[in-house]
């Protein structure tokens, strides 16, 4: 049986990690390349690097930091963050991320995934998805939260797998941040009507959260950002926890 | 000192390659890679990594004459993935007649779970050097729609709604189905088996 996956994911910004608290084992906790093998040593199966730099000079960073990254672990990664021509996506797989994350780019000329699909395969192509409980439902956001897009999340979705992506990130910005559990409702929906996995993201405050995305919400991964990062949780901690809810783990 | 071998990594258009090349940098094992059959007098050891589709793939190595050499070595190789895949008699993608260095076939997983199967999945070994040092049974990392059956050249086995065959080993060839590159320490140590064991 496969096994449900714990993502942790790492926001970069100039080439740092943002949200950088002082780890008691890390020298520099705003190096990405450390935190990322302070995860992996923990049994991280894999890994989300969100590039949220604004500048052209914080780019070229990060894909200095995606090859450091990829010499450190020896674990899947898939990188994300601006990405919205195959050149770009081609120049971080070249220095050795596993699979690229799009978003907005998605949205904005959806041909994307099916280019990126055909020049990587499938596999390598994430569609996020970022969606927020509106009047009409729950509703493609971009733009950290601040558009609407007026598309209903799991039609999005449906179209995604069809223009060949290979996984969905699916974001609540309805639960990001609030640390009270992933948006069940939507990630079972969506998990339900697919046929690629679905990665849930937004909302992990304690290990019963990630067990209730998987089995209620379906999910094939979870992504946690905030709890790993501030230690509030471990991720052994939580595959303990899953373990003993009868939830198959790598462990 | 023993002298530790270099390996060749087949190309044949295939994607991440950095992946392997890092893991077994990290092994302090050196790399090159090979598009001609020249090319094989410079290392000790092949690897056919493993991201591609079976026919492309095939195209590609006819082209280079890859195929024919590596039919004809002697070096310890091994196939990762699609490089495992590529080992058999033929795959269902793209309905490709593959190398023929072992009579097995490639199939389409038709069952009810989502494909491609993603993630990580436990793996029953048996007693093979590729082995050494793990348990009787470990976690890899898997990314595979196409499947090969169970047979006489299987050495470890897998379940995703079938039973299905995880390695494979015929002579000098080794074979895996999931990313040793990928999957962590015990990967690590697969690959540190084929480079010092096989």
């Amino acid at each position: 049986m496969l096994a449900k996956r714990i993502i942790p994911c790492l926001d970069i910004k100039n080439g740092r990690t943002v949200k950088g608290v002082n780890f008691d084992n890390l020298t520099d906790a705003g190096d990405p390349v450390q935190l990322a093998k302070k995860y992996y040593a923990e049994g991280a199966d894999e890994l989300v690097l969100l590039d949220i730099s604004a500048t052209l000079e914080g780019r070229e960073t990060f894909t200095d930091v995606v090859s450091n990254v990829a010499k450190a672990i020896a674990i899947p990664f898939t990188v994300g963050g601006g990405i919205n021509s195959v050149e770009q996506a081609e120049k971080l797989i070249r220095v050795g991320a596993d699979k690229v994350s799009i978003n907005t780019a998605a949205i904005q000329k959806p041909e994307l995934i099916g280019n990126l699909a055909d020049y990587f395969g499938s596999q390598c192509v994430v569609v996020a998805i970022d969606a927020m409980l509106t009047e009409k439902g729950w509703e493609v956001v971009n733009h950290a939260g601040t558009k609407r897009t007026g598309i209903k999340a799991l039609e999005w979705a449906k179209t995604c797998e069809i223009l060949g992506a290979g996984e969905i990130l699916l974001t609540s910005h309805t639960s990001d941040g609030t640390r009270e559990g992933y948006a069940i409702d939507i990630t079972r929906k969506i998990s339900q009507s697919i046929g690629i996995p679905v990665i849930a993201s937004g909302g992990a405050g304690g290990p019963e959260h990630f067990a209730e995305v998987f089995t209620k919400g379906m999910a094939d991964a979870a992504l946690a950002a905030g709890v790993f990062h501030y230690e509030l949780l471990s991720i052994s901690q939580v595959k303990e926890y899953l373990l003993s809810k009868n939830i198959i783990v790598r462990y | 000192m023993k002298k530790i071998p270099t390996v060749g990594i087949v190309q044949y258009g295939a994607g991440n390659q950095a992946s392997i090349v890092n893991a077994l940098g990290s092994l302090n094992v050196k790399s090159i890679p090979v598009t001609t059959p020249i090319e094989f007098e410079k290392v000790d050891k092949l690897i056919i990594p493993g991201v591609g589709h079976a026919m492309k793939a095939m195209n590609e190595l006819k082209r280079s004459e890859l195929e024919d050499a590596i039919r004809k070595t002697d070096m310890p190789l091994l196939g990762i993935c699609l490089g495992m895949q590529l080992l058999g008699k033929k795959s269902e993608e793209g309905d490709a007649k593959c190398l023929s260095v072992c009579d097995f076939e490639t199939i389409r997983f038709s069952i009810s779970l989502k494909v491609p199967q993603m993630g990580w999945n436990k793996v029953k070994l048996t007693g093979n050097k590729l082995f050494y040092g793990l348990e009787k049974e470990e976690w890899f990392y898997f990314v595979h729609s196409y499947y090969v059956p169970k047979s006489s050249f299987t050495i470890a086995t897998c379940n995703y709604g079938v039973e299905f065959t995880a390695a494979v080993q015929h002579k000098n060839f080794w074979g895996v189905q999931f990313h040793p590159e990928k999957s962590g320490e015990k990967g690590l140590q697969l690959l540190k088996n084929f480079i010092e064991l096989c």
